[in-house]
């Protein structure tokens, strides 16, 4: 029930193979140009659904949508994922181009790369601008903290948590959220639209 | 030759200041069993706890000045406003010195979860979970579970129906609990590491509807024990809060896990 930070860094070393980061909290060297909130500033390595290790800011200079979900979760998940493509089809095709979609895992244990990479085939996004990534579990509650998602992990292993579309700005700047699902929120894609300008 | 001098200026000077201690020392609790005031699935709201480290009382001031100039990128208008919001140490006369208004052994407030959690990464620790401050924090000074008791009920109610006095006690100032852990309740209010976890909506009559589709899995938690209001309250306080706010009373202190007994 009690997970603790190091053993999961232990565990997960062979599978990963490049250091990790240590410190899940650091102002980054070119902290100085970024601003004072992007969420940027958190240093944490990831790894993406085709088992690469990259970082939160890897669509630094896009506007970015972000999500935290889980690939086994049966109902509301799949729905996020559908919102926002019925949110993106919206958008022009060039708007569309510069517009990059990360959704971060918080069920990291479960949530292999490969999984990762079957949910994203399943809902036939664009792996040129979207991607999915999974956190070390000792840096969830972190990343979670930033983008102001609550999540509880259940004994049957599934987990609640809020549900939640966050806008990032170029620069990594939280602008805009949304918790509506199934439909187009007008006001949020209006924020993306302003955001791609 | 003049280093050693200064090393032994140094060692003098520290011998002179013998009764105040860094040391918050980590506790062990032994792990149990016990009803947590939030089910852990549905239904069931009988929690294992395994056996951890716990230090026995709240950080300190001066515990987190220590921190702060090992850890400069934590000084207040150094943190960045994404870690911490704008009353972060605000107390302090400045980023680096405490000044009158914060005494060294009071417990350090006006900290978010992010320099909370970096404080106890730096001491190799981590925050407590919420089902293991609850757990420590149901024993008063005779018995590891006192919930039941009315009078301990009311002693720790009294407390939380205070409004926030002028200046908080410093810590150690009442007896330990059956754990040894110092002001579990009494003093202020602390951080722990899943905060975010209570996905308690302000409203029960929000339950269902349109709002269900905020949470992903099983519904939202229903709280058990609704007489237990005081750490109710905590939920209530701790649901409440962004991971960058910070406020007067609200503090930590960290645990470890042990690692030898499971």
């Amino acid at each position: 029930m009690i997970k603790r930070k190091q053993n999961w860094r232990l565990a997960l070393l062979p599978a990963l193979a490049l250091p990790m980061v240590i410190m899940p909290i650091a102002n980054s060297s070119d902290g100085n140009s970024l601003p004072p909130n992007s969420v940027y500033h958190l240093q944490v390595s990831v790894e993406d659904q085709f088992g690469e290790i990259t970082k939160l800011d890897r669509y630094k200079g896009h506007p970015v949508l972000i999500t935290m979900f889980y690939a086994s979760c049966p109902h509301v998940c799949p729905l996020l994922i559908s919102t926002i493509k019925l949110t993106e089809s919206k958008l022009s095709a060039e708007q569309r181009a510069d517009l990059r979609v990360l959704t971060i895992s918080i069920d990291p244990e479960r949530d292999t790369p490969e999984k990762m990479l079957e949910t994203m085939e399943r809902h036939s996004v664009e792996a040129s601008r979207w991607s999915m990534v999974r956190p070390q579990p000792g840096d969830l509650r972190t990343i979670a903290g930033v983008f102001g998602v609550k999540y509880k992990q259940l004994p049957n292993g599934e987990f609640n948590h809020t549900t939640r579309i966050i806008l990032l700005d170029r620069e990594g700047t939280q602008i805009a959220s949304t918790g509506q699902l199934g439909r187009h929120d007008a006001v949020f894609l209006e924020a993306i639209e302003t955001s791609l300008q | 030759m003049r280093s050693f001098v200064q090393l032994f200026v140094v060692v003098s000077l520290s011998a002179g200041f013998a009764n105040y201690s860094f040391a918050n020392e980590f506790v062990h609790i032994p792990g149990g069993e016990f009803r947590s005031v939030i089910p852990e699935g549905e239904g069931d709201n009988l929690i294992a706890v395994a056996s951890f480290f716990m230090q026995e009382a709240s950080v300190t001031n001066a515990e987190f000045l220590r921190f702060v100039l090992h850890r400069p990128e934590w000084q207040r208008g150094r943190a960045v406003s994404l870690f911490v919001d704008e009353q972060y140490l605000s107390k302090w006369a400045s980023p680096i010195f405490l000044g009158p208004r914060s005494g060294l052994q009071q417990p350090v407030t006006q900290v978010s979860w992010f320099a909370a959690d970096a404080y106890c990464e730096w001491q190799n620790a981590r925050l407590p979970s919420f089902y293991e401050w609850e757990y420590v924090a149901a024993a008063n000074e005779s018995t590891a579970d006192a919930r039941a008791l009315p009078e301990w009920q009311q002693e720790i109610l009294s407390w939380y129906s205070q409004t926030g006095g002028d200046r908080l006690s410093d810590v150690r100032n009442r007896s330990a609990n059956f754990y040894n852990i110092f002001d579990a309740h009494g003093l202020v209010w602390e951080w722990v590491d899943d905060f975010n976890a209570f996905l308690v909506t302000g409203d029960n009559r929000e339950q269902g509807g349109a709002d269900q589709l905020q949470f992903c899995g099983a519904g939202a938690i229903t709280m058990e024990e609704k007489e237990n209001y005081a750490v109710l309250m905590r939920v209530a306080m701790l649901s409440s809060l962004e991971a960058r706010y910070t406020t007067r009373n609200l503090g930590f202190r960290c645990a470890r896990r042990d690692e030898v007994r499971k």
